[in-house]
């Protein structure tokens, strides 16, 4: 029998590379993730979006007092769009670490959908839509907070919305890089320190970039956060941002790039 | 399925498995398995530790891309059409993967929807799924306050949700006391009642011995025994052992063992006498008060031990 023909073939093997395969099973996922998150709603947006709330406003009127307008906005209105953006990138990268890399290492979540009629590529695309879609209610919660502040008067400031998505994917998608390489919690320091914080504060989150040293400025101008608050910060003073292309198509291609590159890792850490 | 369709399908394969190869760098875990399983019977991978037992598994629900060989469940190729395949199949896998962040209904409820199943119809197959799992009235228990029985059998009823025809158990009542193993054992016993196929691994032998109507042992990725576990006590094992053990064996055995036995192994403290008929073999050991005996029919775990070599495997 073991000599046969059939048996001796050697199979044609999938490579890790191939393209994500996507299907709407990966709304299983989301729904999954999105049922837990009710019950622990309250806790989960303090974390996501008191945070940021509070560090905006006390900045924002007790710093903001002592300066002048920054690019002719009010100190306070400067940082509401930058808060967005930050609070957005923060919520997709804690929840693509720590929450995913729970489910699938610790809790084995992952490993038990595997044994249903779902794939791998189902489940990286589930986590990476969940992880924007929380993004996108703490972005929208602290635009809540804006608009109340009297900082959004424009329909323009809607556009955040999409926005706060499009951001959400893509630091939901370079998170679950890390994720797929972590072999502990501890090693989402590294990204944290070297890659979250540095953006946050070369960004132009909390003051212009013309500030910086020209080299700093480079660095700052390749960085998709950076491209988040070129489009934010103009839509958030009722003005339509210039180079909306090149900053969507900067955020969209960090996220494409960074979501297969998460699948690759994850199918060659969980399919073997 | 229903018991009467599964009984006019006996005899059907629900697996086929040909010349399945799988390697990790150097080491080939996996190397030329060949399995089938016909409808309705309960099959045992038996092996040591080691011995490509969950490693099978996995190739078996497309998890894992062999290097060699085929696989063939219900008809569809794998890993190709895993998908589809596992629409069919439920897993008891080795770890505990419930999911702690719901309740013991919840769980059921979400896994469902997994396979496409409207939450009507999940939960209208709760009550039962919890009943069997022994678990009425605890639907809305947290996972944390469930014992290991429990939580190993709310995993059982987990695998059930989708009413799959193929039940893939790997180990499923290894860490469990007595008594908990005994409830696993009957559910198994029910669900191939009901027509359900079982593909179990353990190394409890007696588990085998209960449940399995037929199994293979495996050892370093190869299989090397197949069959009904009685027949293959019987075509490899003499029926009576005697084990002893006790101050003085080494001179008893030396003496005694070799001559009246067919064959005779030594483990740790204990010598292991095989033969057709043991009667003189107990008789000898009435001059020997320091030692102590166990004279029993052979089972399976002398046939394990038989093919497998009685060395630890690490």
């Amino acid at each position: 029998m073991a000599a046969d023909a059939q048996s001796r073939r050697t199979v044609a093997r999938a490579s890790p590379w191939r393209l994500p395969a996507f299907s709407l099973r990966a709304l299983h996922v989301w729904r999954r993730n999105f049922l837990v998150w009710r019950k622990l709603a309250i806790p989960s947006m303090l974390g996501n979006f008191a945070d940021p709330a509070f560090y905006m406003l006390a900045l924002g009127y007790g710093l903001g007092g002592l300066l002048p307008a920054v690019d002719g906005l009010p100190y306070i209105a400067f940082l509401a769009a930058g808060t967005i953006c930050y609070s957005t990138m923060n919520t997709a990268t804690f929840e693509a670490l720590y929450s995913a890399f729970s489910r699938m290492h610790v809790q084995r979540t992952w490993d038990a959908i595997l044994n249903a009629p779902l794939s791998l590529d189902d489940i990286v695309t589930g986590e990476a839509l969940w992880a924007a879609t929380k993004s996108l209610f703490s972005g929208v919660a602290i635009l809540v907070v804006v608009w109340l502040l009297g900082l959004a008067d424009s329909w323009r400031v809607l556009w955040l919305v999409p926005l706060a998505l499009l951001v959400g994917l893509c630091f939901a998608s370079l998170g679950l890089i890390v994720t797929a390489l972590a072999p502990s919690y501890d090693f989402f320091m590294y990204y944290f320190t070297l890659v979250v914080t540095p953006m946050m504060l070369v960004c132009g989150v909390f003051f212009p970039v013309a500030q910086l040293p020209d080299w700093l400025q480079s660095v700052s101008s390749v960085l998709p956060l950076t491209h988040a608050v070129a489009i934010a910060r103009p839509l958030l003073a009722g003005e339509v941002p210039g180079q909306v292309l090149l900053h969507v198509a900067v955020l969209a291609g960090y996220g494409l790039v960074a979501f297969h590159i998460a699948l690759v890792l994850a199918r060659r850490r969980l399919l073997r | 399925m229903s018991a009467a369709a599964a009984r006019a399908d006996a005899g059907t394969a629900v697996a086929r498995v040909r010349g399945l190869r799988k390697s990790y760098g150097d080491r080939e875990v996996v190397a030329g398995v060949d399995l089938e399983l016909f409808a309705g019977e309960c099959f045992g991978l038996l092996g040591p530790n080691g011995a490509g037992k969950t490693t099978t598994l996995k190739l078996c629900l497309g998890l894992v891309e062999p290097d060699g060989g085929s696989i063939d469940l219900f008809g569809y190729d794998l890993p190709r059409q895993a998908r589809e395949a596992r629409q069919r199949v439920g897993v008891v896998p080795q770890v505990d993967s419930l999911d702690p962040d719901f309740t013991v209904s919840e769980n059921l409820l979400v896994f469902g929807r997994y396979f496409g199943l409207s939450d009507a119809q999940v939960k209208a197959r709760i009550p039962d799924l919890l009943e069997f799992a022994n678990l009425s009235g605890r639907g809305d228990a947290k996972i944390q306050a469930l014992s290991g029985g429990m939580k190993r059998r709310l995993t059982l009823a987990r695998a059930l949700v989708n009413d799959p025809d193929l039940v893939i158990l790997d180990e499923p009542t290894t860490g469990l006391d007595p008594q908990a193993r005994h409830v696993i054992w009957d559910r198994l016993k029910q669900l191939t009642a009901q027509g359900k196929t079982l593909l179990l691994t353990t190394h409890f032998m007696e588990e085998a011995e209960r449940l399995c109507t037929r199994l293979s042992v495996l050892d370093q990725g190869r299989v090397i025994a197949t069959g009904e576990p009685r027949a293959l006590i019987a075509e490899h094992i003499e029926p009576q052992v005697v084990e002893v053990y006790g101050d003085g064996v080494d001179e008893w055995a030396s003496a005694h063992a070799a001559p009246l036995s067919e064959r005779c192994e030594r483990t740790g403290e204990t010598v292991f006498c095989y033969a057709h008929d043991a009667g003189p073999l107990v008789a000898s050991l009435a001059a020997w008060p320091g030692l102590r005996h166990l004279h029993r029919p052979a089972n399976l775990e002398d046939l394990f031990l038989k093919l497998t070599g009685r060395e630890m495997r690490d």
